[in-house]
Order: structure tokens, then sequence, then C-alpha cells
């Protein structure tokens, strides 16, 4: 049984490596760009807590308050589907563009001399 | 979840910063002896879809909402200490491009979510694993539990914080109780989102998910 188990594990790579990573990126393109726009706005579990507590009031401004991609939207776009959902977007592909080149430096093999 | 600047005074901050930093520090040493060429892609990817999913804040009770924090479903797919460094790789671009997240608090953000929901979520999943019958079924579920214990974990580890270096006065207790209370309904959220996340990529790539190769390596040692 087990001997087997790795064998179809193996098979079970149905889907190319190419493919499965184009599938995630164009997924998660589609849930930043376009479901983003469905989400809840209201204040999330911490936020809820500091203002039924009373310690919301702590909190000081973003440094980048004012931030071209400030609070999940893009400055100077006015509409608000259009504004999350290039956020979105920007956000994924610098996500992928970060994260690929730290994962590709160090997943790097020293060469053999 | 995304502490904002203000909330926890500047000493405790930096005293958080400095744990992250030898949390992530031994991240990328972990990472580097269990990436391999076949991994690091996924590893990438695994940052970009929490990215994308911690912007779908779903309502979890009047006037309260929740997202994926992502830590358990991280580790369960690329090992924990990838997954810490994914986690990393998210909260620096909310932080710094997305106003989400005070900059001073980045260390505080990083150990909550990019270590204890990372590390707790992934121990949980180990136990859950071990119980649960040794079917590939189990790991999504497993994962699942992982993802709903992390988050009341992540929300203990701010209250930790609130604790050592809060700058306002109110109860440690009713903020423990409340901060738990809430939490515990946003991993339920957490839970659907992991254990869905782990089937799809169990049907279509299981080779890929680390939580289900440590299956398999186990029994290729015990046939040996």
């Amino acid at each position: 049984m087990d001997g087997k188990k790795s064998i179809v594990n193996w098979r079970f790579a149905v889907v190319k490596n190419k493919n499965f990573l184009a599938a995630g990126f164009l997924i998660s393109l589609f849930l930043a760009g376009v479901i983003s726009f469905y989400a809840s706005s209201s204040p999330d579990g911490l936020e809820k807590v500091a203002e039924d507590i009373g310690f919301l009031e702590s909190a000081k401004d973003h440094t980048n308050a004012d931030g071209v991609l400030a609070d999940y939207g893009v400055k100077g776009i006015d509409n608000e589907r259009a504004s999350v959902g290039l956020a979105g977007v920007i956000g994924v592909i610098g996500t992928a563009v970060v994260g690929g080149v730290l994962f590709r430096f160090i997943s790097r093999k020293p060469k053999k001399q | 979840m995304h502490i904002p600047d203000g909330f926890i005074d500047i000493p405790t901050s930096v005293a958080f910063a400095g744990l992250a930093t030898v949390g992530v520090g031994a991240a990328l040493k972990g990472a580097k002896t269990q990436l391999d060429e076949k991994s690091a892609p996924l590893a990438g990817l695994t940052a970009v879809f929490i990215f994308a999913v911690q912007m779908l804040n779903f309502p979890v009770a009047a006037g309260t909402s929740g997202h994926l924090l992502g830590g358990a479903l991280a580790a369960v797919l690329v090992g924990p200490w990838a997954a810490t460094l994914s986690l990393t790789v998210v909260l620096l671009m909310q932080g710094f491009l997305f106003a989400d997240g005070g900059l001073t608090a980045i260390g505080l953000n990083v150990f909550n979510m990019g270590i204890v929901g990372v590390w707790f979520g992934y121990l949980i999943f180990i136990l859950a694993k071990k119980i649960l019958p040794k079917q590939k079924s189990s790991i999504a579920l497993a994962a699942a539990i992982g993802g709903a214990l992390s988050v009341p974990a992540a929300a203990i580890g701010f209250t930790i914080q609130y604790a050592i270096g809060a700058t306002a006065t109110f109860s440690l207790s009713s903020v423990l109780a409340a901060m738990v209370g809430t939490h515990i309904l946003i991993g339920i959220g957490e839970a659907i989102i992991t254990g869905l996340t782990v089937s799809a990529v169990l049907a279509s790539r299981s080779d890929l998910v680390y939580g289900w190769k440590k299956v398999d390596s186990e029994l290729e040692i015990r046939r040996g």
C-alpha cells in the first residue's frame, strides 16, 4: 500500500507546473482585482474590539495615509470599483515580484566547484 | 488584525521588531534548506494568493468583519519556514504600499501573523493529522483545524503585546476576552478558506503540498 501511494501521488501531478502557477496567479488577480469590491467594509476584529473597549483613539494616522495606494485605493480614481480593483492588481503583481525574487534567491543552490 | 501605529508603545514595538527579525532570519535559513526549484515558485504564489484573499473581508458578526490570515494555509502548502517568509512579504507590502498596518507596528504584526499564526497553525495541523485517519482528505481537514485555531492564537499574541506596552489603560481581561471571542468567529472563516484551498491544491497538484508530502516520505522511510 505504501509503495503504491507514492506512485499514485506522483500521478496526481496532472497539471503542469507552469499551468498550475499561471492558474493560481490568475485566480489571485481575479480575487484582488474584481471580488475585492464586494468585501465587507465593516471594521475588522481588532478594530472593532478597540472601538468597543475604547482604545481605538490611541491609533495614529498611518505614515503613508496619503499615499497613492493607501487603504487599497488608487489616488485620483474616483470610481470605487476601478480604484480598489486596480490597487488589488498592483498589490498582486508587486507581491509576485517581491516574493518571486526572494524565493528564487533563497532556493538558488550554490554552484559546484 | 493589522495593528496600526499608536496602539502599542515604541519600546514594545521595537522589542517585537527584534523578535520578528530573529524569527524571519531563522525562516530564511530554514527555507534555504527546504525549498528547491520546484517548491520556490509555489512559495511566491502562496504570498500572492494570501495578499489577494486578505483583501476579502467577510462579515462575522454585527458590524465586524474578518479576513484570512493565511498562516496555517501557507505552512501546509509550503512548510512553516517559507510560510513565515510569505506572510512577511505580504505584511511588508501592505504596510508600505497600502497603509495597512502601522510602520512602527510591522514587527508586532509579523510576530502575530507571520510567526504565531504560522507556527501555532502548523503545530495544530501536525497534531490533527496524527489523530485523523491517514488519508488524503484528512490533510485538508487538519489544515482547516490549524487555520481555525491559528486566528485566536494570533489574537492572543496581540493581547500579550497589549499587556506589555498598551498606550491605553483598559482592563487586560476584557481585551483578552473580546479579542479571543471575536477571533474564534473569524477563525471559522479561516478554516473554510484554508480547507477549500488545500483541497483544491491537493486535487490538482498534491505533490506540491508540503503537509501531504511529509506523510508520503514518512511512509517511504518505513517501507525502506
